[in-house]
């Protein structure tokens, strides 16, 4: 365990080198942030609320949504699809440690930073323009651990995708349909609550909500007690499934890398 | 009558008063930094006549590459005066890049998925040399370098040593007057390296192409340069003929000898002692004048010795030796 | 000495055509690889329309622009988009070639640096990502109430390829921050991904002064909102006559214009500094 949190430090540590990218992604997120927010905004000029939102919610869940994105990692990573296709990953493999917590300690670690110097400022600046929703104290730590296990489901589900370098000499293809799909249902692009009832139903059902929607719904306050629990459940449930699958998929690729002697 | 500062040469390269400085910011304990200003060139006359080989070399930081980067025009000079091929390289640095062809060793200018055959050809382009030199070019070359197999073959499936000689075809096929090479036989086996060796050696007599070599292989200058030029600390502290710098510094070895029991610098006919440390001494002598073996004998009639190990003079040990006098 | 004939830009651009001729011959070595990514690429494409697509699940009009309306910027900007991502979106590989000590290479060469950078990751397959915006242009054509006259049809070419200018001019200029701090490319990002986003809506939805930026200083509004305005015989709520829209060249221009100079000054920078 000592080793993983090893791991995540200096993730952190390493990422925070990187003064530079991180100012640019605060800028480029707050960009999207307003223009999304705008866009979103214009709906509500129409209507007072959609699926439950109104216009607050909407735009407090732009600007946490941005701030969010690097955090939960919905853009992926190839770094291990590269492993793959190098052959480097055979190095991984002997080493003694279990390969899927390893990489789950970095993208913690990854988050960590994100989360006070992506997640934070993005938000700050969009309060100054807009009118934002701030959660209560009880929220904000139901937040804290909304994301926590929002990350979990979002890197299992990345980390499988990636595995597809096993078997796939380019696995680029697959690999990027899987992230824009997560992307879409996942409500990074918008709302799921916009979504017509019959497409946000079957949406609600899939993982992809845990990812950032569901963290988010908890930062607006929309659950509690009872529903709050039931929305820890649903993002440790899909965790917990993904991982297993993740393992099990990894089991059969390191299966047939000693089969062909490597 | 001179309407310059600088009369009219047949240099090919002719610097005067070359500086490069950099303004760099480093890190002053945990929030401040602190700007400092870094001379990586700081001062440097040079002129190589046209068909000279010449080795310019140094240890790393001495500011080889920077000097090298303001000759072709990547970087501009802080301050000083500098003419390749007749050429401002600051001013006119594109005119310049046709006439100038560069290897550099740890870095490839060839397409990395395309075969051999396409870079070259995308280089005809490149450098819009006219079809039928480069195809003679390209025939000569090949043969030379044995690359007739190769011409198909993606770069990236190449070896170290194909893709060498894949590069120095590649840079000569313009027909550029300097070739400029930075670490060229670096990694390569010893085959590769005299392939690559006695290429150059026939490229230089029968074109007249001027070479101007960067290495940290001793042997690659004694094999190939005429003349050589060490650079420290942004200055040249040696121009000279390679025959006269190695036999004032290279002609000398260093015999460490371990004696049984530490004792006083040895007073030895033939080499002095340039270092002691406990038990240890360290001996220097001239090649010609001794041998090691004949150093030996004459140590072990002063005191026993128990080890010993010879030292022989690298560029590294050239250049601390040069500097240090 | 072999043919020394004094640069002219045709020759530069007969050399990108070479080299992204080379590039496109070795990408379609691998088929399979080449279909499947502009299938992907489609399919990002398709992901932007979705979102519109779900925000008129809910509202009839946006900022007073009707579905078929919005999904004529979404064609106009997409396609222009998509057209500058395949031509000149390479700049962006400038911080890794900085970082890597391989940029100088460009610089040996007697070949402007953009048309390396833009030949030298050349990608046939980035068209996908113009096939959904001009299904969706098509449609749009049909559908949204234009008024079709010969000044309209010569509009449509117009735009496309103002707008990719303008595009082309914003990645470059944004990308041009990486000869200062190598690591600040996804600036570039806000600008150029973020500028595809903002054309794919109506203008007039954003701040007043964020409306005013996308038409003055990162000339956006040229690319879709104000060509399209004009199509559909609307008013530009900032008061711009809509002939504004045949200005688009005109922006394009002074755009690349101010791209060359800005990009000149970052490789003067660059040859200063060194990397």
């Amino acid at each position: 365990m000592r080793l993983y949190f090893e791991v995540a430090r200096k993730t952190f540590a390493r990422i925070a080198t990187y003064r530079q990218a991180t100012l640019a992604g605060v800028f480029t997120n707050t960009v999207f942030g307003f223009v999304l927010a705008y866009v979103l905004l214009a709906v509500y000029q129409e209507r007072e609320t959609v699926g439950g939102f109104d216009a607050t919610d909407a735009v407090t869940f732009t600007f946490v949504g941005q701030g969010l994105l690097m955090v939960v990692g919905i853009f992926g990573s190839t770094d291990i699809a590269e492993r793959i296709r190098t052959g480097d990953v055979v190095v991984d493999l002997q080493r003694p440690y279990d390969q899927q917590a390893w990489w789950a300690a970095v993208s913690y670690g990854n988050a960590a930073y994100y989360a006070i110097f992506r997640g934070i400022p993005p938000f700050v600046i969009g309060a100054i323009v807009f009118d934002l929703r701030t959660p209560s104290p009880p929220n904000f730590a139901a937040f804290v651990v909304s994301v926590w296990l929002a990350l979990a489901v979002c890197f299992a589900w990345t980390y499988m995708l990636q595995l597809s370098a096993f078997w796939l000499m380019d696995f680029r293809g697959p690999y990027q349909i899987g992230i824009f799909v997560a992307q879409f249902f996942s409500g990074a692009l918008i709302p799921i609550v916009f979504f017509p009832s019959w497409l946000e139903t079957t949406t609600r059902a899939l993982p992809f909500p845990s990812m950032m929607q569901l963290p988010i719904e908890v930062w607006l306050g929309r659950y509690h007690d009872a529903a709050l629990l039931g929305v820890f459940a649903q993002q440790v449930l899909w965790a917990c499934f993904l991982i297993v699958a993740g393992r099990f998929i990894m089991s059969r690729a390191v299966g047939r890398i000693v089969v062909q002697g490597g | 009558m001179p309407t310059t500062t600088h009369h009219i040469s047949d240099n090919i390269i002719d610097v005067a008063g070359l500086e490069k400085s950099f303004n760099v910011t480093r890190k002053a304990g945990r929030l401040r930094r602190r700007r400092e200003v870094v001379n990586a060139v700081a001062g440097i006359d040079m002129q190589v006549e046209r068909g000279a080989m010449v080795g310019y070399i140094g240890p790393n930081g001495a500011g080889k590459s920077t000097t090298i980067k303001m000759l072709t025009g990547i970087l501009v000079p802080t301050a000083g005066w500098v003419r390749v091929d007749g050429l401002e390289p600051n001013r006119q640095r594109t005119e310049l890049a046709r006439r100038i062809g560069v290897v550099f060793g740890q870095r490839s200018q060839l397409w990395w998925d395309l075969p051999l055959r396409d870079s070259f050809d995308l280089l005809r382009h490149v450098f819009r040399v006219d079809a039928a030199r480069h195809a003679a070019n390209l025939a000569r070359y090949a043969e030379g370098l044995e690359l007739g197999p190769l011409l198909d073959v993606p770069v990236r499936q190449l070896s170290l040593g194909q893709r060498m000689r894949g590069e120095l075809t590649a840079a000569l096929l313009h027909d550029p007057s300097i070739l400029l090479l930075d670490e060229p036989t670096i990694g390569l086996d010893v085959v590769s390296k005299e392939a690559v060796r006695q290429f150059l050696v026939d490229i230089n007599r029968e074109l007249g192409t001027t070479v101007l070599l960067t290495t940290h292989d001793l042997s690659d200058v004694e094999r190939l340069c005429q003349r050589l030029l060490i650079i420290d600390h942004g200055r040249v502290i040696e121009d000279g003929m390679v025959a006269d710098i190695t036999e004032r510094y290279g002609a000398e070895r260093t015999l460490v000898v371990d004696l049984v029991e530490p004792g006083p610098p040895l007073d030895v006919a033939g080499a002095t002692v340039t270092n002691v440390d406990g038990p240890r001494q360290w001996l220097r002598f001239r090649r010609h004048e001794v041998t090691a073996s004949e150093l030996l004998v004459r140590v072990s009639k002063l005191a026993d010795v128990r080890d010993l190990t010879i030292e022989e003079p690298d560029i590294e040990s050239i250049v601390r030796e040069i500097y240090t006098r | 000495m072999g043919d020394r004939s004094p640069p002219t830009s045709s020759s530069a651009f007969a050399v990108w055509r070479r080299l992204v001729g080379a590039r496109i011959r070795a990408d379609w070595q691998y088929r399979m690889s080449f279909f499947l990514f502009l299938v992907g690429q489609a399919l990002i494409a398709s992901l932007d329309i979705a979102v519109i697509a779900a925000i008129f699940a809910n509202v009839d009009s946006l900022g007073g622009w009707s579905g078929y309306e919005v999904a004529l910027l979404f064609g106009l900007g997409g396609v222009s988009f998509g057209m500058a991502d395949l031509l000149i979106s390479q700049v962006e590989t400038a911080s890794k070639h900085i970082k890597a000590g391989t940029f100088d290479l460009f610089l040996l060469r007697p070949v402007p640096t953009l048309l390396q950078l833009s030949a030298s990751e050349f990608a046939l397959r980035r068209l996908g990502r113009i096939i959904q915006p001009l299904i969706v242009l098509a449609v749009a054509l049909f559908t949204a109430p234009v008024h079709w006259s010969v000044e309209t049809t010569l509009l449509i070419p117009t735009t496309i390829v103002a707008g990719t200018v303008i595009f082309g001019a914003i990645w470059v200029i944004t990308s041009s921050i990486v000869f200062w701090t190598v690591d600040s490319q996804e600036v570039a990002s806000a600008f150029t991904y973020g500028g595809n986003v903002a054309t794919e809506y109506p203008l007039d939805v954003l701040g007043i002064w964020m409306r005013r930026i996308a038409t003055f200083v990162v000339p956006l509004a040229f690319v879709a909102y104000l060509p399209a305005a004009r199509m559909l015989n609307r008013h530009d709520p900032l008061g711009l006559p809509s002939a504004a829209a045949w200005a688009a060249p005109v922006v394009a221009v002074t755009a690349w214009l101010a791209a060359h100079a800005v990009w000149g000054f970052a490789i003067r920078h660059y040859r200063s500094t060194g990397s």
